[in-house]
């Protein structure tokens, strides 16, 4: 197969100067090194602005870019749900209700506010799955990057792995979280001025909106949808069977908005950690509302491409993205198509860096999760406490190291066995899909006990393991797509059969913490829960604040915004 | 932490915008074909170049301060 790219000698200086300046960074940062708290926590001494920009980069991976493209191949605009539903309304959440427990506790971390909350084995369980997740996730991101750059420049699959894998690991030894944050904000500004040529030379060729939309008829009315199906966002989810997703408005609002989105940007340390970095309460508590600004719009810069690479795909009659095994097109393939056709050498260098340094962020702020919660949460807590500060520094390190060869690992892992991560993925859905209801209960109701917590969890993940073990979606056969127990519930698409997964397990979760709280004793006092919980903490002094800083204030004209957005495009 | 992040943000997206424009300059006009007709690289190397002045002089400006203090 020839390969797709071809890089210019400006493309390889453009390259090497970001990868210089990312070892730099580490580098300048080496001195302020001093112990864990600079390590793990960049000694709570970053501004808001960075911790924001840092907050969407930890999550602007390669499966974002890539991801959210081909998502806008495949359902349209429908697919910025993920944004404007999901992730908004989950950040400012964050910001106005949950952050002043998770900075205020001065827990170093996620996990550790559900010791300080509850109990040490309910930290145990998240702070052991957490571990192990963000690894394999590390590793899934160095096997994609390593795949995409063999695939597109005939790059070696194993020096890709190696030298992506050592420059992630020299710049997290050198400067710890610090090091990882802003390279974030480096790789934010390099995503936003790198993709955002592309955009808007695709949708020049396209013709421009009105013209898009146009061309997106024949590509719904193909698949037998309604014409309008790939630009109007909300005017086809009255039924799972009018739109490309299978979803309606019932699974979309609860399933993707209030528990998958929720979950994940209100309880994942990889986000939080951004956020508990923070110099101060009131930055803590802006960090996920500055995110929320350039997040709102970057549809325009992620999905739009994929609604363009679409049309053209119809237009050309399905010659512009490459095809897959069965026929259809690779939407995976989007933003690698659009870089080939449109940037001239010199700006493909920029989109080109753009594109690997999203896999490598998305590596590192894995790793940086993964060695703050297995130093703190696990050797701290089980294996080795009342050490010094200066030896968990050390085990700190050497267990970034760790992460880093377990990661390379799962890489090969990925490379051989594809059903191992797909089955990986699907264990750890089970494990994430109830943590927000443990975390709802845990901030807003006092007696919730940490036996309630506990066996919430559990309970909630084993729902949702028995639930997909009930359901399938149409086209797809029992077993690891579920119904392995008997397909009793037909789904539209895996999508549907997701959404509903969380929300069964989100459900289980909340009434067992209920019902196992009211029947255990408290272990907890008033006064211990002072700084946890939401009626027992007073309120974050604000008001001496200009109203830009007040996180009330913001949240509010952020959700307008985002309404604003979700009308025009109806 | 005194650490300003702004300082590298403008070095490095100024040293970008200085390779792109430059580029662009030189470069063989045939090349534009891709970015219909467009010399993109002068374009957006100058946007990078403002962008990399604009934290330059942000971040200067503030070590000034500090500086007098």
């Amino acid at each position: 197969m020839p390969h797709s790219l071809t890089l210019s000698g400006i493309d390889y200086a453009i390259l090497i100067i970001y990868f210089g300046f990312v070892l730099g960074i580490g580098w300048a940062l080496k001195r302020y090194m001093k112990g864990g708290a600079e390590f793990f926590l960049s000694g709570r001494s970053i501004p808001a602005w960075v911790t924001g920009l840092a907050f969407i980069s930890a999550n602007l991976g390669a499966q974002e870019v890539i991801g959210m493209a081909a998502s806008g191949a495949k359902y349209g605009i429908m697919t910025s749900h993920f944004y404007w539903v999901g992730a908004i309304p989950a950040m400012v959440f964050l910001a106005i209700f949950m952050m002043p427990f998770y900075y205020g506790s001065k827990a170093r971390s996620v996990p550790e506010y559900l010791k300080l909350r509850f109990d040490e084995k309910t930290r145990g369980l998240n702070a052991i799955s957490f571990a192990v997740m963000t690894v394999f996730s590390s590793g899934i991101s160095l096997h994609a990057l390593a795949r995409l750059m063999e695939q597109l420049i005939g790059w070696n699959y194993n020096a890709c792995i190696f030298v992506s894998a050592a420059i992630v690991l020299v710049y997290i030894l050198l400067g710890g979280l610090t090091s990882a944050i802003y390279n974030e904000v480096l790789q934010f500004f390099m995503i936003v001025l790198g993709f955002a040529p592309l955009v808007f030379l695709a949708l020049k060729d396209v013709g421009g909106w009105a013209a898009l939309k146009e061309k997106l008829i024949p590509v719904a009315t193909g698949q037998h949808f309604a014409p309008g199906t790939w630009t109007d966002s909300w005017s086809h989810m009255q039924t799972t069977a009018a739109n490309p997703m299978g979803v309606e408005w019932f699974g979309m609002v609860f399933g993707l908005g209030f528990v998958m989105s929720f979950g994940y940007w209100c309880t994942d340390f990889l986000v939080v950690q951004r956020a508990m970095a923070a110099n101060s309460m009131s930055a803590a508590r802006r960090t996920p509302l500055i995110a929320a600004i350039p997040k709102m719009l970057f549809p325009a810069l992620v999905i739009l491409p994929g609604m363009i690479a679409i049309a053209m795909h119809y237009q050309s009659g399905g010659n512009f993205l490459p095809k897959g095994a069965d026929g259809s097109p690779d939407y995976n393939m989007v933003m690698p198509t659009l870089l080939a056709r449109y940037m001239p050498a010199g700006l493909l260098g920029l989109g080109f860096t753009a594109l690997m340094a999203s896999f490598m962020s998305g590596m590192a702020g894995n790793v940086t999760a993964f060695n703050t919660v297995s130093t703190y949460d696990i050797y701290q807590s089980y294996l080795a406490p009342n050490k010094t500060d200066a030896h968990y520094l050390t085990v700190g390190r050497v267990l970034t190291v760790l992460g880093i060869v377990i990661s390379i690992g799962c890489a090969y892992l990925a490379a051989q066995f594809n059903n191992i991560m797909d089955m990986l993925q699907l264990v750890f859905g089970f494990v994430n899909a109830p943590l927000f209801a443990t975390f709802l209960l845990g901030m807003f109701w006092k007696r919730a006990t940490g036996h309630g917590a506990f066996w919430g969890l559990l309970g909630g993940t084993l729902g949702a393991a028995i639930f997909h073990g009930l359901a399938l979606a149409t086209g797809n056969t029992p077993g690891i797509k579920g119904g392995w127990i008997e397909a009793k519930f037909a789904f539209h698409s895996d999508m549907g059969q997701n959404f509903y997964m969380a929300v069964v397990a989100w459900t289980t979760c909340f009434v067992l913490t209920i019902v196992i709280s009211l029947a255990t004793a408290r272990t907890k006092t008033d006064a211990e829960l002072t700084g946890l919980v939401y009626s027992l903490t007073p309120k974050p002094e604000t008001a001496h604040e200009p109203w830009y800083k007040q996180p009330v204030t913001v949240g509010i004209l952020v959700m307008i915004v985002t309404i604003v957005l979700n009308i025009l495009f109806w | 932490m005194n650490f300003d992040l702004r300082l590298p943000l403008g070095m490095i997206f100024t040293l970008f915008g200085l390779l792109l424009v430059g580029y662009g300059v030189m470069s063989d006009p045939a090349i534009y074909q891709k970015s219909l007709g467009i010399n993109m690289n002068l374009t957006w190397g100058i946007v990078l170049l403002v962008f990399g002045a604009v934290m330059l002089t942000f971040a200067l400006r503030a070590r000034g301060k500090n500086g007098k203090s």
